[in-house]
């Protein structure tokens, strides 16, 4: 792109807010009550952290892929690429991460565990926080109803809830598992904020906090408890 | 002299609800003798929001259409030309502009080609925003451009130095876009008065002062304002019958938005 610094984030915005939110309310209508079907499956995956068995991953994996795999077909591709031609790659981004996920989850036996610490419990909170809160952040800003975005069927709460299992996966930090979210939420930011929405902080913020406890996730466990008996024993002295 | 851009606000993409509000924007435009409807294969589904509104007002026969061919790949130009027609459901484009200048020597070969076959009325090139301008101004000098479209308002003016007075020496009609800035410049201007002395030119808001600024500038052939709204739209089309600035209140009008 030619002189590609004289465009701002609002150049690439190719609709208004009230025909990005009335879009919402449109596809709600239409698949109602998938939202149902999506929420029970979101407390389905949250009772599964708890399950110790074997299979407790692959179960875990398959219901996000699913919802991934949802969200790509009659969200992205049915209905965003009407006013936004660049839906189309999204849509393949997110079956691209729907196959990743039962790729690893799968195949290559990964479990959902969070740990007593602070990754774990954040990472929870992150799950719930999309699960639960995200979807009244519409309404709580004066938006319907019935334009509320919900996990498994809204792409930024399934994004953030499945960044925030992906904390909690089993051996090292499943960078290739979050590539896909985190460019999601940097789109998905960038697009909230040319339209002057104040949640553009959200997705924003949901990345910034899970690239962080990833980074710090990717430590080795034992290098991480001395640091932190390391900065314990530096604040103990006087 | 005014005219109908479709940059954002026709893209609602299925909406049946916003589809038939800007039917009724269009039956506004026409019904006050509106005639240029500008749109480009790179404003999602603004295209096939044109064509059913047009289906529904039985395709007026004073339409003037306009759209763009945009996209990186020359070969690529007459396929999508041809999707562009069937969105819009006319039988022949009246004018078919490259985009942006993207690829545009490919591009402006095909169309130059389509013009001698009959298949469109005539061509042109569009920039915004002030980019490109010294291309732009090379391309307008070696080819037989039929039209140009830049950027051109009370603020954004720089089109007034070259690209303007070449397109009056050349007889290439202009297109003047983002006459509001895409809402930003109407924001701005609300926050202050009209001035007492718009009423000479026949003005009674902002957005009529903002075109008739450009519609007075006699190198321009149309402006062309988005609106969702049936009231702005008649309110933009009243400039077409008023009173225009002279070069004294135009310089009058620039002075006054620059003071603000």
């Amino acid at each position: 792109m030619a002189e590609w610094w004289t465009y701002s984030l609002s150049d690439f915005l190719l609709f208004s807010p009230r025909t990005y939110y009335r879009l919402f309310e449109l596809y709600n209508r239409a698949i109602w009550p998938m939202q149902l079907v999506a929420l029970a499956l979101g407390a389905a995956i949250l009772g599964l952290l708890r399950v110790g068995a074997a299979w407790q991953g692959r179960a875990v994996a398959v219901l996000l892929a699913a919802c991934w795999a949802f969200v790509a077909w009659a969200f992205l591709l049915e209905r965003y690429s009407t006013i936004n031609w660049a839906a189309s790659y999204f849509a393949v981004a997110f079956l691209l991460e729907a196959l990743l996920l039962l790729w690893r989850g799968g195949l290559q036996g990964l479990s959902f565990r969070p740990t007593p610490d602070l990754v774990g419990r954040a990472a929870v909170s992150i799950f719930l926080f999309a699960l639960v809160l995200e979807p009244l952040i519409g309404p709580l800003l004066g938006r319907p109803w019935t334009q509320v975005e919900v996990f498994g069927i809204a792409p930024d709460p399934t994004v953030i809830a499945t960044m925030g299992l992906l904390l909690v996966a089993s051996g090292r930090v499943a960078w290739e598992l979050l590539v896909i979210p985190l460019s999601w939420c940097a789109i998905s930011g960038a697009t909230l904020w040319a339209m002057g929405s104040s949640d553009a902080v959200v997705p924003a913020l949901a990345a910034s906090l899970v690239l962080l406890l990833a980074i710090w996730n990717s430590f080795p466990r034992a290098d991480r408890s001395r640091r932190m008996s390391r900065s314990r024993e530096e604040a103990a002295t006087p | 002299m005014v005219g109908l851009g479709t940059w954002i606000t026709f893209n609602v993409g299925n909406d049946g609800e916003a589809r038939d509000s800007c039917t009724e924007v269009m039956r506004a435009f026409f019904a006050a003798g509106g005639r240029l409807i500008d749109s480009s294969p790179m404003y999602g589904s603004s295209q096939e929001v044109i064509g059913y509104g047009l289906g529904k007002l039985g395709r007026p026969e004073s339409l003037f259409s306009a759209d763009k061919v945009w996209t990186s790949s020359g070969s690529a130009g007459p396929r999508q030309v041809e999707v562009s027609r069937q969105n819009w459901g006319v039988p022949r484009f009246d004018l078919l502009q490259v985009h942006n200048l993207l690829s545009w020597e490919a591009h402006l070969q095909t169309l130059l080609a389509k013009k001698a076959a009959g298949e469109v009325r005539y061509v042109g090139i569009t920039t915004s925003e002030g980019r490109r301008h010294g291309e732009f101004e090379r391309i307008m000098r070696q080819h037989p451009l039929d039209f140009i479209q830049v950027t051109y308002n009370v603020l954004d003016r720089e089109v007034e130095a070259r690209l303007l007075p070449l397109a009056r020496e050349r007889g290439i009609a202009v297109i003047a876009n983002r006459p509001f800035q895409e809402g930003a410049l109407l924001d701005r201007l609300a926050r202050y008065p009209l001035p007492a002395w718009a009423a000479e030119i026949e003005c009674r808001s902002w957005a009529q002062f903002v075109l008739k600024f450009i519609a007075s500038h006699p190198a321009v052939t149309c402006a062309t304002p988005a609106t969702t709204r049936v009231d702005h739209v008649r309110e933009n089309m009243e400039v077409a019958y008023g009173r225009l600035p002279d070069k004294a209140t135009r310089a009058r009008m620039v002075a006054y938005v620059e003071g603000l």
